[in-house]
């Protein structure tokens, strides 16, 4: 038993420090919606962005908003405003809040959280139907929002 | 209609058709075999005028093929289930040996029946589905089997109750002994369940008409159910419909039968109160 429960710490302590400079979901400080500081320190990488907009297994923000800049994605969603010129309308640390929480930026919005980890109610184990379990974490990683961010800075008129 | 407002229309079309979003529900009428008129628009209930001011059948929301489908008997697969469930009514089941026509005749008679379900049984002190009506002839009248609650005999039965309903308009009782059951499903109704936060209403409330990806929004009612989808080719009960839903928030669904999925359906049904029974109708 005690060889295990020091194998579990020793692997806690190297998770930890690999990602020393992440800001958990729950940490994330929003300043009118906008958060100023990147989740990562390591910069956005948009190409990655425009992919996890576009992949229905990642963002699928295009299930609900047009982007014009994407034209080989068909069936792009009228949910939402088209985020064409979204980097001319939003500074970056609009756009990491929006993408982290839009809730706060805009009460109430339909938009989902992708950077959250807790207070929902009956989360589900991804699209199966079943309860979810201790491995539920944010939609999209610190990293993914920061590449979405880098991206949609890229959207402008 | 000056030349300047003439001009702005004609431009907004056009960037409307370039886009490719054109999402409005379809103009049309649908007549069933010529002669049942359905009721696919109509003034909302009054206990949801401050949300809606008409509700529609999902029919208009569909493409002209499937809409077309829903026309005549033998162009709607649906149909076919119908059929078969018209054989089990006719046939003994069960230590009683004895069928659904021997209690109650012809199917036929069972007009008027789907319009008012789920409804608060007298008898059983609880609000029942069709479903669980005809679980409990099954049990305590013909003493055979249950039917598992979304099983293809269930569905098939429902099919052929509400096909001998189809163009009376949905009646569904909400007040009364029923109306806590009610009030529970409107609670679930717009309860924003999952990872993705989603309540029925932010998607077909306030979004029906809209593309979700390649999804035209409807108003998610279920006038029409059980409904012959196109894509899993076979008839779908509302609660297998609504267990898709809430999987689709990324949330721990309900099971079909459930006392939430039950007071769900109540809620969801007197939303479409005035529209005709449809099903089974025709979905993509
Ligand atoms: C289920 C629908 C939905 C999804 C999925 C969604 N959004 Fe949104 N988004 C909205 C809505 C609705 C708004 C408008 C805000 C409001 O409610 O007033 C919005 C607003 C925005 C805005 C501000 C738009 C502007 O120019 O004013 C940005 C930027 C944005 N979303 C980005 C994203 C990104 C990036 C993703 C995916 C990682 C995403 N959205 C996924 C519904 C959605
Ligand atoms: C994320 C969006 C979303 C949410 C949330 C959602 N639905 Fe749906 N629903 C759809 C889509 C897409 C369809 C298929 C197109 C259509 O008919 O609207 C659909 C179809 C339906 C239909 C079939 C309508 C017909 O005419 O065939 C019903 C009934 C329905 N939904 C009920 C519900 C209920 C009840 C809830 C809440 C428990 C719910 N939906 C939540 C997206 C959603």
């Amino acid at each position: 038993m005690r060889v295990s429960i020091y194998a579990l710490v020793a692997s806690v302590a190297v998770t930890t420090s690999a990602f020393a400079a992440e800001i958990e979901p729950t940490a994330v400080s929003y300043n009118d919606g906008a958060v100023e500081m990147s989740l990562t320190g390591v910069a956005g990488n948009p190409e990655e962005g425009a992919k996890i907009v576009g992949s229905k297994k990642l963002g699928n923000c295009v299930a609900c908003h047009e982007v014009s800049a994407l034209p080989d994605i068909a069936f792009q969603g009228m949910i939402g405003p088209a985020l064409d010129g979204a980097g001319d309308r939003w500074s970056e640390a609009e756009l990491r809040g929006i993408v982290a929480n839009a809730k706060i930026m805009f009460e109430g919005t339909m938009m989902p959280s992708f950077y959250k980890d807790t207070g929902y109610i009956r989360p589900g184990k991804a699209y199966t139907g079943k309860a979810a379990d201790d491995t539920l974490g944010p939609l999209l990683s610190a990293q993914q929002i920061e590449d979405v961010v880098a991206y949609l800075a890229t959207l402008k008129d | 209609m000056n030349k300047f407002t003439k001009g702005l229309g004609a431009c907004m079309t056009a960037m409307i058709v370039a886009s490719g979003a054109l999402a409005d529900p379809a103009d049309d009428t649908l007549v069933i075999n010529d002669e049942i008129e359905i009721v696919t628009r109509t003034a909302a209930p009054a206990h949801l005028s401050d949300a809606l001011d008409e509700v529609m059948s999902g029919w208009l929301f569909r493409g002209a093929e499937t809409r077309d489908m829903e026309r005549d008997d033998f162009d709607n697969a649906g149909m076919i289930f119908v059929e078969k469930a018209e054989d089990a009514w006719n046939t003994a089941d069960g230590s009683a040996g004895k069928s659904c026509a021997d209690c109650h005749g012809e199917s036929t008679e069972m007009a008027g029946v789907r319009p008012v379900y789920p409804k608060y049984v007298e008898a059983a002190g609880e609000v029942r589905t069709l479903e669980m009506q005809i679980n409990d002839c099954r049990e305590n009248r013909m003493g055979a089997e249950k039917w598992k609650y979304t099983g293809g005999d269930m569905v098939n039965m429902t099919a052929l109750i509400s096909s001998v309903s189809r163009g009376m308009p949905v009646n569904i009782t909400t007040d009364g002994p029923a109306q806590s059951t009610w009030e529970q499903g409107k609670e679930i109704y717009y309860t924003r369940f999952g990872q993705l936060e989603l309540s029925c209403a932010n998607c077909h409330e306030d979004n029906y008409g809209n593309m979700i990806r390649a999804d035209h929004l409807s108003q998610g009612q279920i006038n029409g159910f059980p409904t012959y989808r196109l894509k899993n080719a076979k008839l779908n009960s509302a609660h297998a419909r609504f267990k898709g839903c809430v999987r689709d928030t990324r949330a721990e669904t309900f099971n079909p039968g459930s006392p939430e999925f039950v007071a769900l359906e109540m809620y969801v049904g007197s939303r479409g109160n005035g529209l005709s029974v449809e099903g089974p109708s025709v979905r993509n």
